[in-house]
Order: structure tokens, then sequence, then C-alpha cells
């Protein structure tokens, strides 16, 4: 009898969705002289979690939202009997699926392992080729290795998109030892999670590209700067160096050379501002996180005065797989200027979510229609948010638009370090754009005014265009402040902190507008600016709405129409939500019944 | 009162031992507090003089630290954490109306410990589980695709839970 290897994949993701209780059913369940059961990382299709895979000599079956009762019809059809389940399967390499198409499109070199190796078996990754580039790197000279990342064209993929190997090179140049080679884990981007989901599923190749980048620049010690909100990425990560040291891949004389190299976590405390790279030193070095003057540039004048380089999770593993299969594997894909795949996490009002690799030059259009299967709402894609808190919106009617690194800027967006939210007709831009400031204002550090300040006085504003106080002006106002603040700040986070706003004002101005002169969100959203009413018409008298309401607000009789009382009502939304019959509608605030009524899409003209 | 000196002599040896551990580390401050938060829940105001005290990092510095990081909480927190993810895709989902509901229905304002220290509920930076929007975690727990109406049986069911 032929063997079948049995993977679920348990990143953050599939644990949160249950996978964990999946892995246990099969654990006690599965017949174990004829299957092989796997932890694995993040499969991709996290629209999908928990997924199973199931590979044997007939093909590989991905099963999605698996739970354990899925479980035991899996075991018992599919394993022990050979009958695949199809309508539960959402990949197979034998037949098609409508969410395989998911994978189509998508080129994957980082993500290669991701899902299909045992991240906390070191072994599992040396089968799938695992530490061949750094043997190969420690043979190498250091200045050639740097030349074979120059040859890739691999540039930094924690946004700014600087080129890797001039950043080695200025390190490896510059006088003082010991010098420090740093992994830039902290992912503060809210709505991105493409390094946390690389740590959890191949934390590997983080750390051989760190040895790779500590050999080339001439370091001894390394440290790895993660978020704490992210607690397994940091088990996974210390399972992988506990098993390297033992290996021989970290440590005194690796691959029996004169390299000597370590690593250690450091563990970010919560601010978004030491994802810059002088903040992050200072952090490291027990401090504030507060960014620096540059120069002198961490490579002349890093942590602790010594020349030091840092560099994001993804453009690590991406020099790992450089130096295994070849500078040409990066370079044949991608743009003239942007080499090579980029890493995003696709999340927001879009039908299949998850984390995707596509070839730079793909369009947006592209990832949201093709891979992600368009919107999951009944609504129209209205936008999608590229950059996070530093990034900014384009609109559905540029969709066109690929991604590498000057497109998006010429946009007013940036690649960032990989988030794409998606956003229908629902979402209100102006919200928004205050969601991202207000992010940005409580993590500004304080150290220059503008950003202090400025960004401070941008979100009051905000605030008041979203309770309808909105004043002629405002508008103009958020404009000046914001350009201001882009002049007068130090650090990213101040010179890109107005993005988000600037560039809704430029792709949705009347949607501002609306807010300001007419009181009146367009998308619904606002909730000092709408009112939830129930269509007589519609409602059948279920009563179920007046029953969920928390503030007793719906008011009426059983088999006739309910009514909301406006003055109890707190907008929290649930008999929207409870209500099976969309019967109860979001209007603008003060408009009479029957008037604009229905769906905030419908209202604009 | 005795009791009370017994247990804060205990906290004292905890810290004493955490800032042993990290001794020969270079910028420990930290880490030295992340462990005494791991092990305490909060960190006490007295911990930074005992720091200072130990490590010669000046307390002011300590505390600077401290309220510079949206990681450290100078007060306890109740028996069950609740973290709602503030992170773009939740907040399309509806952050803020899922913590208004916890909120509700513990009985508690945001960032708050009621009375009978049982819940606190606090918004956090994204958690990395967009594609569950909107995620909570319950004691480290992950929760996702929240509605209200799970929010609420939530929280009854924490009220249930019997006290440790």
């Amino acid at each position: 009898m032929y063997l079948k290897t049995i993977k679920v994949g348990l990143a953050s993701c599939g644990i949160a969705a249950g996978a964990s209780k999946v892995f246990d059913y099969l654990e006690s369940n599965l017949p174990k002289e004829k299957t092989k059961l796997m932890k694995t990382g993040c499969i991709g299709m996290c629209f999908k979690e928990p997924l199973v895979e199931i590979n044997d000599e007939t093909g590989t079956f991905i099963y999605g939202s698996v739970d354990v009762k899925k479980a035991e019809r899996i075991v018992k059809e599919h394993i022990l009997q050979g009958n695949p389940i199809k309508e539960w399967i959402v990949y197979s390499s034998t037949f098609e699926t409508e969410e395989s198409k998911y994978l189509k499109k998508q080129h994957r070199i980082l993500l290669k392992n991701s899902g299909k190796i045992d991240p906390e078996n070191i072994n599992s990754y040396l089968e799938a080729g695992g530490y061949k580039g750094l043997e190969k790197a420690v043979a190498m000279t250091p200045a050639d290795v740097i030349l074979e990342i120059e040859k890739a064209g691999l540039r930094g993929r924690g946004g700014a998109g600087f080129p890797t190997h001039i950043k080695w090179k200025l390190t490896r140049e510059a006088h003082g030892t010991p010098k420090y080679i740093i992994c830039n884990a902290d992912e503060g981007d809210p709505g991105a999670f493409m390094d946390r989901s690389v740590l959890e599923s191949d934390p590997h190749s983080v750390l051989e590209g760190m040895a790779i980048a500590a050999y080339a620049i001439g370091a001894e010690k390394g440290y790895v700067y993660i978020r704490a909100e992210y607690p397994l990425a940091i088990k996974r990560l210390r399972i992988a160096i506990e098993q390297a040291r033992k290996k021989g891949f970290l440590g005194k004389g690796i691959f029996n050379g004169n390299f000597t190299f370590d690593v250690e976590i450091r563990e970010g405390a919560g601010a978004f501002v030491c994802g810059e790279e002088t903040a992050l030193m200072a952090s490291i070095e027990g401090h504030r996180g507060m960014p620096r003057f540059k120069p002198p540039f961490p490579a002349q004048k890093g942590l602790w005065g010594k020349p030091t380089c840092i560099n994001n999770v993804e453009t690590l593993a991406a020099a790992a797989r450089i130096l295994s299969e070849g500078a040409d594997v990066f370079s044949s894909c991608g743009t003239e200027k942007s080499k090579g795949t980029k890493i995003f996490a696709l999340a927001g009002k879009v039908k299949r979510g998850g984390l995707i690799e596509v070839p730079m030059g793909t369009t947006i259009r592209e990832i949201v229609f093709d891979i992600g299967g368009g919107i999951s709402t009944q609504k129209a894609f209205k936008a999608v948010q590229t950059g996070g808190p530093s990034g900014g919106c384009i609109p559905a009617s540029m969709a066109d638009i690929t991604v590498d690194y000057e497109a998006l800027k010429s946009a007013g967006a940036i690649m960032g370090s990989g988030g794409l939210i998606v956003m229908d007709e629902d979402t209100c831009m102006v919200d928004v754009a205050r969601f991202f400031l207000k992010f940005t204002t409580s993590e500004s550090c304080g150290k220059c005014t503008f950003c202090r300040i400025g960004t401070y006085q941008m979100l009051k504003i905000l605030d008041r265009i979203c309770s309808g106080q909105g004043e002629p002006g405002d508008l103009e106002r958020l404009q000046d402040l914001g350009e201001k603040i882009i002049k007068g700040s130090l650090c990213g986070l101040g010179q890109t902190a107005p993005n988000p706003v600037l560039t809704t004002l430029k792709y949705f101005r009347e949607e501002y507008e609306a807010h300001v002169y007419e009181k009146r969100c367009p998308a619904g959203k606002c909730i000092e600016l709408i009112e939830y009413r129930i269509s007589a018409e519609k409602c059948i008298g279920c009563g179920l709405c007046a029953k969920k309401c928390p503030a007793n607000a719906v008011e009426g009789e059983k088999n006739h129409p309910y009514r909301i009382n406006i003055k109890k009502c707190i907008k929290c939304g649930i008999c929207s939500e409870t209500c099976r019959f969309d019967a109860v509608e979001t209007v603008s605030k003060g408009m009479p019944a029957g008037l604009n009524g229905g769906e905030g899409s419908s209202w604009r003209q | 009162m005795e009791e009370k000196r017994a247990a804060s002599v205990k906290i004292e040896d905890k810290i004493d031992s955490i800032v042993k551990r990290h001794a020969d580390k270079r910028g420990a401050a930290i880490p030295i507090l992340q462990d005494i938060q791991k092990e305490l829940g909060y960190i006490p105001k007295f911990a930074l003089y005992r720091i200072s005290q130990l490590t010669g990092i000046n307390s002011s510095d300590l505390f600077g630290i401290v309220t510079f990081y949206s990681q450290f909480r100078l007060k306890p927190i109740g028996e069950v954490l609740i973290q709602v993810c503030h992170g773009t895709a939740c907040h399309l989902a509806g952050a803020d109306e899922i913590a208004s509901a916890l909120c509700r229905a513990a009985g508690i304002t945001e960032g708050e410990t009621g009375p009978d220290g049982k819940i606190t509920v606090e918004k956090v930076a994204c958690l990395g589980c967009c594609s569950l929007a909107p995620v909570i975690t319950v004691n480290g727990e992950t929760h996702g695709r929240m509605t209200q109406e799970k929010a609420k049986e939530l929280i009854k069911e924490i009220k249930k839970m019997p006290r440790d």
C-alpha cells in the first residue's frame, strides 16, 4: 500500500479558524501505517482555512474549511477508500476548481516552502534544499555574494525599495567592528501579515538569508526585531535558531570555515515607528524608539555606533533563494526596475483573501479579480489601499496600474511592505483616511512638531467632517497641513502619514464634499450622519431585530412592520445584521422616510 | 497585612531573578520589562525602582520606556483579557462595533477593568489575521469572523466561568 502524506496548515490564521482541533482529530484517527501526518505553515488560501492537504500517487488535493466533522468524512472516504470528496476540494492537481485560479496567477519563489514543509523541523527545510544558499555563499568571496544579489536586482521589501546590494556593500566597506545585521520583522502596518506568515511557515529561510547577509557584510552577530503581537512566529523562530545551532548553520565555523555567526531575538514592544531603522536600533539599545537624523546612515554608525545593515524579512528570505537557486530565478520575472516577485497580504472585501506572491508588474485588477475572485459583497469595487498608513488609496478606475515601486509611487501610493486592502462601495473613504490618521497620530513618536501636532490637527478636522461639523475651507486646510507635514518630518512615518488623506482627497473629493457641504455619508458608514430605518414593505414583523436590539429601540408588535425609535437607537447596526429580509436600511440623517432610502451606494448621483 | 507583605516580597524575588537572567545582555531594559509583565500581567511602579537599583538604568528612563511602548501597562488587568484587533481589514469589517458590543455586554468601558476584576477589553494594533476579520483574542487565543452576537455570547460564557 502506498503512503499518503497529510498536511494541516497551522499558521496563526489556520489555528484561529480551528485547525488545531482538526490536527488533533487526524492524529488520533489516521491509520498510522498508511499515512504520514505533518504540521505545516500557511498554505496561502486563508479564505478557506482550516486547510488540509492530501498527497499521494494520484495527486495533490487541498480541502478547505475543514472542521472535525468534515475531517471524519475525509478520513473515511478519501483516505481509507480512496474517493476524494470533490465538493470540498479547493485545489487539486488532477482537476480544475473555481478556487484554483487563486494559485494559478501566482508565482511562488519566496513562498515555495510555505505550506509545504514543517516549519518546526529543520530536516524538512533541508530536504527542500535548505541552507544550500549559505553553503554556496561561504564558498564564494563576500564581494561575489553581493554581486549575485546585484545581478538579481533585489530591492528592499520593507517598502522603500532601496537596492539591497548597495546597503550590503556600504556596510561591508564601512570602518569599525563588530558589524551587525538586523532583520526587521516589526511588521506594524495594519493589514499586513506577510512577514508573520513567512516566519511562521519558513523561518529557516530568514535565518539563512541573515547568515548570508552577515557573511557578505562581515558581521558575526544578528538581531531579529519582531513584534510581540506575533507569538507563534517568535516561537517558531526560537525553535529554528536552536535547531540551526545544533546542525552547525549558526555558531562557530559554519560549513567548516572561518565564518562565525549567531542570532538573538528582540521582541518589539508595540511601537509602529520602530519599523524605521534608526528608531528600531534605539529600541534594541534599550531606549524609546525615536528616529534620529541621517546621516550618519546605519551602514556607517548603526547599532551601538557600529556599522549595521537592516533588512526586511522578505528581503532576507529572497537573498536565501537567490543564492541557492541563482540570480536568474529572481531577475527573470518582474519589470525593468522592479525585479522578482512580491508577497502581498490580500484582505478586505475580496472573495479570496490570503497570502499571495505575484511577479512585479502584475496589475491591481489581476490581483483583485483573477486571484482574489472579485468583491465579496454585492457591492461594486471601489478602491484598493496599499502600503498601510504610509500608503494611499488607488481608485477602481486606475486598477490597471501595475505593482512596481515606481508606478505605485506615481499614483501617490507606495508599495509599502505589502498590505493590500480591497474596498467596496460600502467603504467610506473619509472614514478610511481618518482611520489611518488616527493610527499615525497615536504612533507619532513626538519628536518633530509637524508630525506630532500636524497629524493631530488633521485628525481633528477629519473627526469634524465625519460627524457632520465640517466647514468650508476644511479640505484646503487638510491639503495644506498634509503637504507641510511631509516636508517638516524627519522620518518615514511623518513623511508618509498624510498620504491616505492626500490620495483620497485627490481621487474621492466628491465624497469629502458630500460630508462637508451636504452633511451626508454616501457610503452610509459615518455613524453621526446616518440613521437606521425599517422598510414597512420589506418587514414581515418577525420581531427578531426587536429581540436582539441592545437599546430596546425597535418598537412594534409581531406580524406588523416594526419601527426604530431614533431617540433610543445607539446605531450599533445589530438590527441590520440580524434581519433576514434586508428590511433595515441605512439612510441619511434627517431624511423623510422613503426618500433616499436603501443602500448606501444607490445615493451616489 | 502580613500576607500582603509576603506577597510583595515574593514579587520582588521574581523581579530580581528576571533582572539577573538578563544580566549580560546589552540594552536589556525592554526585555526585562517584558518578562516582568509576562510574569505579573502588568508593571507595578515599584518594579521600576527595583530594576533601577539593580541595573543602574535611571527609573525615569524606565518610566519613559513603559509609557512609550503600547505593550506595557502600569495597571493590573482582569482575569480575562480580550484584545480587539483594529487593523485595516478588521476596521472595515466592523471592529468598532465588536468592541462596543463586548464592552456593552461586560458593562465596562474600553481599556478599563470592571470592579470585579474579571474582564478587560482593549484595542490593539493589527494582529495579522486579516482574512478572518474582525478578529479578537481572548487570553491569547484568537477568535475570527466575529459578530456582535458572538461577542455577546462570549461575554456571557466568561461571566459564567468560576473564578480561580
